[in-house]
């Protein structure tokens, strides 16, 4: 067995036993990189040299004090800023933007003496659901290369998926971490919104980003959640709450557990394939003792309007320091001021960043402040409620991740209300600021599907405890794309 | 037809915190470009503001002293605007929820007391410095990025320049006492925007306003209101109607000029800042505030006035800048009568700062050296004239006053016999003098004191004198 | 709710600092009527008594101490900057 294949733990072992080095497991990565990624597209940059001078400098570290993470090469989409190492958000903006300095989640895998092996392919700006929208690739599928990873993090999940790396981070605004890990096949994890730091990562739709851990088991995304997750002093709308082990959660007792499975979720517009996957897993936990009864979140039909006036108004905001001046990309040739800012900006930015500014400019402006932005967040209150409701009554909610398996690249490029509406089953979390995680509950036609268990604030521990309990009880997470032994 | 003059203040007050609003940079003014900044100055991707604590507490302190109420729940929006002098192309400011609210200065205009109601107060943050070129291009500066503000909106109550100079008079005193700034024009920790308007007297309507700007001391807003008053009264008299414009006072020739003509309203599209959380504000927090406010200075002049038997001009004059107002005060601590070092303050000691262009703290005078000389010429061991001398050393190099007066040997004579025996060897030489004071001549006694003061270096005590002198004289 | 001119676009492109060709502008006013047209769906729900949602959690008074800490080196913000002079940020002419 390769190591590529292993589990945090398994590898933890056999750094212990000396059976293998940090500096192996980094060549590894590199290696499988080298050999996958020309087909799979995941990265945008791998920083070889540093890794494995880091490597090097890690096995000289004594066993003693060495966490559950030690060692282990990670991924990071290109939107969490990386001192000395260039982020560019996916965006011809920032194609040769160097940060002076490090996200926070950077510090704290750093920390854990993780390795960073590279940044990863994203949507612009985090703009999409597809990973098409990347000014520079398309990711591709490990499980079909004519299919799309999902989005916003595609990169992040893609690369997991084919073994490249076994832990990536991804972000997520309105599914962009739990939908792309549904469709490659993987765990990905959105945690309450100001579980995680949003210091250096730039900056989408700020009250609803959210970075979260994408890995191939769920042990190994509790592993990589505690390790980032926390208050920082650098973003005030982090959480004071104590970020508990949640490796301690994954007990497997799930008995008496209560679940509540929106009709929404499982109604017009979701296929057949993917309810029949929820209604197969919902079977699966009650035989674990868990109950669930149908449940309704009435306001869901309203989310993705919501979501995407409220996502675009903070994202014109969000947006306007990328001017040309300070840092990005600057327009050659201009006659002043103003020519620099439209070239500049006109110029780096892709047509879909560029629809949601417009859409975001006309959302705030004198005219539609009220109709739109302010109606928005109103609805965002009775949505947020929804939940508030069912959480009174329930642990967890459970639906599918996403209404199908993953588009052919090309398929929706043209057919962005399908896309937009397809969010329903995601960006609610957002709205509302609970955690949800996805885990891989089927495949159809050689496409996985994922399960999505959405749990009450900061209770990321019993959704570790029900996605441990299911994936132990399934094996869709043992299978592995064709591509995977090198095919 | 006769104008009333309608004008409103927007006054823009740099806090004297040590690090910025959001970001942990210095913000001491007068660094060199650009050193005086932090990654999120910068607005780089990803950085997120956080707020200073003693910023909040500076501009509620300024908002109580304002008698504004202070908001229990407050929050930060986002206001909308490209600038290269504005990183995030937003300035984080308070829309609808300011910190204090309702407040009002009195003022005193020709012995008349008025209250000049403030709108508004709220926090900000400063915008960097551009500094245009002879090329044509411009610099950024982000030193000042960041930095706190507040910014006092006044209602249109101000009904003449004179109003404005009084109103910005007494904002700046209280604002200094207060201690949450330097208050220094010049430095730029104080600017000051008028929107300035006519109706005929009786109308109730507002007229159409125009915003000057550019007003770079109290003198420039005064005269500045003054020509548009009178450029908007030309305007109208001769037919025209006033257009909403933006203008600046032009420091040279002190006429206002055309900046441009105001459209529609700007569309900052405020949002609330997502990344800063609401401000609760409880009774507890305004209380500890409140209690770090000093006495304010209508609080002293009352006490000045009732307590210490100043006339109402002194109390007044002493309490304009806190400086003053505390030397004042430390100076009757030790000891000094209170009359006697107010003329001091006013008279020796304020003109010595003017012609020196000085700060009070830039000299050697300490209130315990005034003190020490004012109790000197108290108890008659110098005269007015001699204390000129040591005040001059006092404030030059500092001291105790008995301790100059001895070692310079300025103690006024005042034993009898001395000054008596200095008195006939000057009768005995100036015999005609004696006979024109007989003859009617009174000059002809200030000519022999003069002379009696000469042969003593200006020590002999004065009143003893006179009163020996014409003992003498009517001996002869 | 009303047809989206391309002049309005166009407006809208120019507050958001985005020069923009008739055709493009064209193209996203056909784009954003859709997202309008999707958005209009929220004027059925009654909001009457509802408060805004501004932030996901409702934390209050977060605030640092006034402590400053060590600057951003200027060398090393230059090294973004296109363009500069004497340790300033150069910008072209303004209107």
């Amino acid at each position: 067995m390769t190591l590529f294949k292993k589990t945090a733990t398994e590898l933890q072992s056999l750094l212990h036993n000396r059976e293998v080095s940090v500096k192996e497991l980094t060549a590894e990565s590199l290696n499988r990189i080298e050999k996958m990624d020309g087909q799979v597209q995941a990265f945008l940059s791998t920083n070889e040299d540093q890794a494995l001078s880091k490597a090097e400098e890690l096995d000289k570290l004594p066993m003693d004090g060495r966490g559950p993470l030690f060692g282990l090469p990670i991924g990071l989409k290109d939107n969490i800023v990386t001192k000395g190492i260039v982020t560019t958000a996916a965006s011809k903006m920032l194609e040769d933007f160097v940060p002076v300095y490090d996200a926070t989640v950077v510090d704290k895998i750093n920390e854990a003496g993780m390795v960073t092996i590279g940044k990863l392919n994203m949507d612009e700006f985090a703009m999409g659901s597809t990973t098409e929208r990347s000014a520079f690739k398309t990711t591709h599928n490990p499980w079909n290369l004519e299919y799309v990873p999902g989005g916003s993090s595609g990169g992040s999940a893609a690369a997991v998926a084919a073994g490249e790396v076994a832990f990536a981070l991804g972000s997520d605004t309105g599914g962009s971490v739990r939908q792309p890990a549904a469709f490659c096949g993987v765990v990905g994890m959105k945690p309450t919104y100001g579980r995680v730091s949003r210091s250096g990562l730039v900056a989408f739709a700020s009250s609803l980003d959210q970075i979260g851990p994408i890995t191939r088991n769920v042990e190994d995304n509790a592993l990589l959640l505690s390790a980032i997750a926390g208050l920082d002093p650098k973003d005030s709308s982090t959480s004071p709450q104590a970020v508990p082990d949640f490796r301690a959660a994954l007990t497997g007792d799930i008995k008496g557990l209560k679940i509540g499975v929106p009709a929404e979720y499982l109604g017009e517009g979701v296929s057949a394939e993917a309810k029949d996957a929820v209604m197969d897993a919902l079977k699966v936990l009650e035989s674990l003792g868990a109950e669930w009864e149908e449940v309704s979140l009435p306001h869901s039909k309203y989310a993705s309007p919501v979501y995407y006036v409220i996502s675009s108004s903070e994202a014109s905001s969000n947006l306007a320091r990328f001017d040309g001046i300070r840092y990005g990309y600057r327009a050659e040739g201009v006659q002043n001021l103003e020519e620099l800012y439209a070239h500049s900006r006109s110029e780096a930015f892709g047509t879909e960043v560029k629809k949601r500014i417009l859409f975001g400019m006309y959302a705030l402006g004198a005219a539609h402040h009220e109709d739109l932005y302010v109606k928005s967040q109103k609805v965002r209150t009775l949505i947020a409620q929804d939940f508030a409701n069912l959480f009174e009554k329930y642990d967890v909610i459970i639906g599918p991740s996403s209404a199908t398996t993953a588009y052919k690249i090309g398929e929706k490029l043209e057919d962005p209300l399908t896309l937009y509406a397809n969010d329903i089953l995601t960006v609610p979390i957002n709205l509302a600021g609970v955690p949800a995680i996805s885990v891989p509950c089927g495949f159809s036609n050689g496409l996985p599907l994922g399960l999505q268990i959405i749990g009450k604030h900061y209770d990321e521990a019993t959704l570790y405890k029900v996605a441990h309990a299911y994936e132990q009880a399934t094996d869709f997470h043992t299978q592995t794309p064709v591509i995977w032994e090198g095919k | 037809m006769n104008f009333e003059t309608v004008v409103g203040l927007e006054v823009h007050v740099e806090l004297k915190t040590d690090s910025k609003i959001m970001s942990p940079s210095h913000a001491h003014f007068g660094a060199e470009p650009n050193m005086n900044i932090h990654v999120i100055d910068l607005a780089y991707p990803g950085v997120l503001p956080v707020m200073n604590e003693l910023a909040v507490d500076f501009g509620m302190k300024a908002a109580m002293a304002l008698n504004c109420e202070i908001a229990p729940i407050t929050n930060f929006d986002r206001k909308h605007y490209f600038y290269p002098d504005n990183p995030k192309a937003y300035q984080i400011s308070q829309d609808d929820r300011p910190i204090g609210a309702n407040g009002w200065v009195e003022i005193e205009v020709d012995g008349k007391k008025k209250k000049i109601r403030i709108e508004r107060v709220h926090l900000e943050e400063d915008a960097g410095k551009l500094t245009h070129t002879d090329e044509g291009h411009s610099l950024v500066d982000l030193n000042r990025q960041g930095v706190p503000l507040i910014e006092i909106v006044t209602e249109a109550d101000v009904r003449s320049p004179e109003e404005a100079y009084a109103f910005l008079e007494k904002l700046k005193a209280i604002i200094q006492y207060t201690g949450v700034s330097d208050v220094r024009m010049e430095e730029g920790s104080l600017r000051c925007d008028a929107n300035i308007s006519i109706r005929p007297f009786g109308q109730e309507e507002f007229g159409t306003k125009t915003e000057l700007k550019n007003l770079n001391s109290f003198n420039f807003v005064r005269r500045g209101i003054a020509y548009e008053v009178d450029r908007q009264v030309d305007v109208l008299l001769s037919g025209g109607t006033i257009e909403q414009q933006t203008r600046r006072y032009d420091e040279a020739t002190g006429k206002t000029l055309l900046m441009r003509v105001k459209g529609p309203a700007n569309d900052y599209r405020f949002i609330p800042e997502p990344d800063l959380t609401d401000i609760h504000i409880d009774e507890a927090w305004i209380e500890r505030v409140r209690a770090e406010i000093p006495e304010l200075p209508d609080a002293r002049k009352e006490r000045y006035i009732n307590d210490l038997d100043l006339p109402a001009y002194d109390a007044m004059v002493l309490t304009l800048t806190k400086d003053m107002s505390d030397f004042f005060e430390a100076t009757v601590t030790a000891g000094a009568d209170a009359k006697l070092a107010s003329n001091w303050l006013m008279g020796e000691v304020s003109a010595y700062l003017n012609a020196e262009a000085k700060e009070l703290d830039a000299t050697a005078l300490t209130p315990e050296g005034l003190a020490s000389m004012i109790k000197l010429i108290t108890d008659g061991t110098i005269s007015s004239k001699i204390a000129k001398k040591v005040f001059k050393e006092l404030i030059d190099n500092g001291g105790d006053a008995a301790d100059i007066v001895k070692e310079k040997g300025l103690v006024q004579i005042s034993d009898e016999g001395t000054l008596r025996t200095i008195v006939t060897e000057i009768l005995d030489a100036n015999e005609q003098s004696i006979e024109d004071f007989k003859n009617g001549k009174e000059r002809a006694v200030g000519f022999l004191v003069g002379q009696i003061m000469k042969a003593t270096k200006g020590q002999a005590n004065p009143p003893l004198v006179n009163k020996i002198l014409l003992e003498e004289i009517a001996k002869r | 709710m009303t047809q989206l001119t391309i002049d309005e676009v166009k407006r809208h492109a120019g507050l958001a600092r985005i020069a923009m060709t008739d055709a493009e502008a064209e193209m996203f006013a056909e784009q954003l009527e859709d997202m309008i047209g999707f958005s209009n769906k929220l004027q059925e729900v009654d909001t009457e008594q509802v408060a805004t949602m501004t932030h996901p959690l409702p934390l209050y008074n977060v605030l640092r101490k006034d402590i400053p800490t060590d600057a951003l080196d200027r060398e090393e913000m230059l090294k973004s900057v296109k363009e500069h002079e004497d340790g300033q940020i150069k910008v072209p002419t303004i209107l």
